[in-house]
């Protein structure tokens, strides 16, 4: 197998073809999905402790069930019941979780880089649930593995993120993701929040959403993340929506089968008009639906891996 | 074994599955990554060529029901599984290319079990060289070979290997 880290933390470090085993991989683990009996025995006896130092239904919820389907023991670590509040450092949480005998450690926290911070000092497998602004793996995954469900291929699409790119961990995966795996990336939104490094990456930059649609064959809309927003990056939701927001009328400049994706959770009216959130064209639901095979193959994978280094 | 061997053997089995499932429930087919599938597939084209009725035939991936997945060092490719209709009340015959150890069987067949509730199971292997390590035994078999444990016996099909052959490899 191709697939030899012990750690999946970020789509940088991932080559394409260690992307595309875990893509294939995955295209696996759906059938189990699909089946009465929902559950293999691959992780028995191994505890994964998801440990999710921010609020999160889909992703934690989407890693509980990908865990339990491989029948793993599974620990929802939530820090605000707990030792956390007391002071106690996330290096001593993470320690103790493992000295209970946690082989792999799901984690998202609001600093970018705990991760790695977690998979150089312990023994067990680290995966990243999303790191501050940094990286959210699972996220890029999960959407890589949507779209090349539908289109077959990744190579040669035009590819458009929209919105909060200098906050967004899911439009770094992305972007990493896309281009290892041959796609064209565009990325539009107000200036203020399209961080100046962007264009050192192999990405156009458009600030008119009319014109970076045109042609494109995937459009990701990103969530205005209002807890992110320390000071105010544009004007007002209104106007944004105006400008950035998503609508019937500006899909038509992309391509007939343009595919609209949404991390989630939407904010209706801002990012996307409801409309087009509701149309046949949107995968959102099938994001979902695939984020579990996704997740179930990045657990196997790497605990897999874990053995082999 | 060679080509003309191999496709005897596969007629055989066949003529034995269907005498012995006369009065049993419908057969299905499923066979065993990699080359089960391709056994399993000449398997099913016999029956509809004796009986006129094609069974349903599917694929497994056993990866996820390993024994040694707690041991093993190296895990195998995960590869689809396939089985797209009801095994509930119907003859499964689980086909693969060698019995060995019995802990591939062992696996396939409580993965079937996850699919459902069979009639019955019964499995057909092309070779059965021994060396169990599980109380499994198959219900058509090939060719019995004697072979020593560190031995390798290697099944080549012309779907996968460009010829059919079967290879002992004594190191």
């Amino acid at each position: 197998m191709v697939f030899h880290r012990k750690h999946i933390l970020g789509l940088e470090e991932l080559t394409a073809e260690e992307i595309n085993t875990v893509l294939d991989t995955a295209a696996s683990m759906k059938e189990v999905s699909e089946r009465d009996v929902k559950k293999v025995p691959a992780l028995k006896g191994l505890t994964v402790v998801n440990l999710f130092f921010e609020p999160s239904t889909r992703t934690r919820s989407s890693f509980e069930i990908a865990e339990k389907r491989l029948s793993a023991d599974v620990l929802n670590f939530t820090p605000d019941q707990s030792s956390v509040v007391k002071g106690e450092t996330l290096l001593d949480t993470a320690r103790n979780l493992e000295a209970m005998g946690a082989g792999i450690i799901v984690i998202r926290h609001s600093m970018s880089g705990a991760p790695w911070l977690l998979a150089r000092e312990l023994r067990s497998s680290i995966i990243n649930a999303g790191d501050g602004s940094h990286e959210h793996p699972s996220q890029a995954l999960l959407d890589l593995f949507t779209i090349r469900q539908i289109r077959g291929d990744i190579r040669g699409l035009r590819v458009l993120i929209v919105g909060d790119i200098r906050h967004s961990r899911v439009a770094r995966s992305n972007i990493w993701g896309f281009l290892k795996l041959g796609a064209e990336i565009r990325v539009a939104g107000p200036p203020t929040l399209i961080p100046k490094e962007i264009e050192d990456l192999d990405v156009k930059v458009y600030y008119k959403l009319e014109e970076a649609l045109k042609g494109v064959d995937v459009v990701i809309m990103l969530r205005i993340q209002k807890e992110r927003q320390e000071s105010m990056f544009f004007p007002s939701l209104r106007e944004y929506s105006k400008l950035h927001g998503l609508s019937h009328e500006k899909l038509r400049q992309a391509n007939d089968k343009v595919i609209v994706m949404h991390p989630g959770p939407i904010n209706r009216g801002v990012e996307l008009s409801s409309e087009v959130a509701d149309d046949v064209n949107s995968v959102i639901l099938d994001q979902v639906a695939n984020g579990i095979a996704v997740r179930m193959a990045m657990l196997y994978l790497v605990a897999s891996g874990g053995r082999s280094v | 074994m060679d080509s003309e061997t191999i496709a005897r053997t596969v007629s055989r089995i066949t003529d034995e599955i269907i005498s012995r499932n006369r009065d049993s429930g419908e057969l299905v087919v499923v066979g065993i990554r990699t080359r089960g599938i391709y056994l399993a597939q000449r398997l099913a084209e016999q029956v509809r060529h004796i009986t006129g009725i094609k069974p349903p035939l599917g694929t497994l991936d056993i990866s996820l029901y390993r024994d040694d997945l707690q041991i093993k060092r190296e895990w195998p490719e995960l590869k689809k599984t396939d089985i797209p209709f009801t095994i509930d009340q119907k003859t499964v015959i689980l086909v693969d290319d060698v019995i060995f150890t019995g802990r591939t069987s062992r696996a396939a067949i409580e993965a079937i079990m996850d699919f459902g509730r069979p009639h019955s199971i019964q499995l057909a292997v092309l070779v059965d060289r021994g060396h169990r390590e599980l109380p499994i035994q198959p219900d058509y078999v090939g060719n019995k070979i004697n072979t020593k444990k560190d031995e390798k016996v290697k099944v080549l099909l012309d779907e996968t290997d460009g010829k059919d052959q079967v290879i002992i490899n004594r190191e």
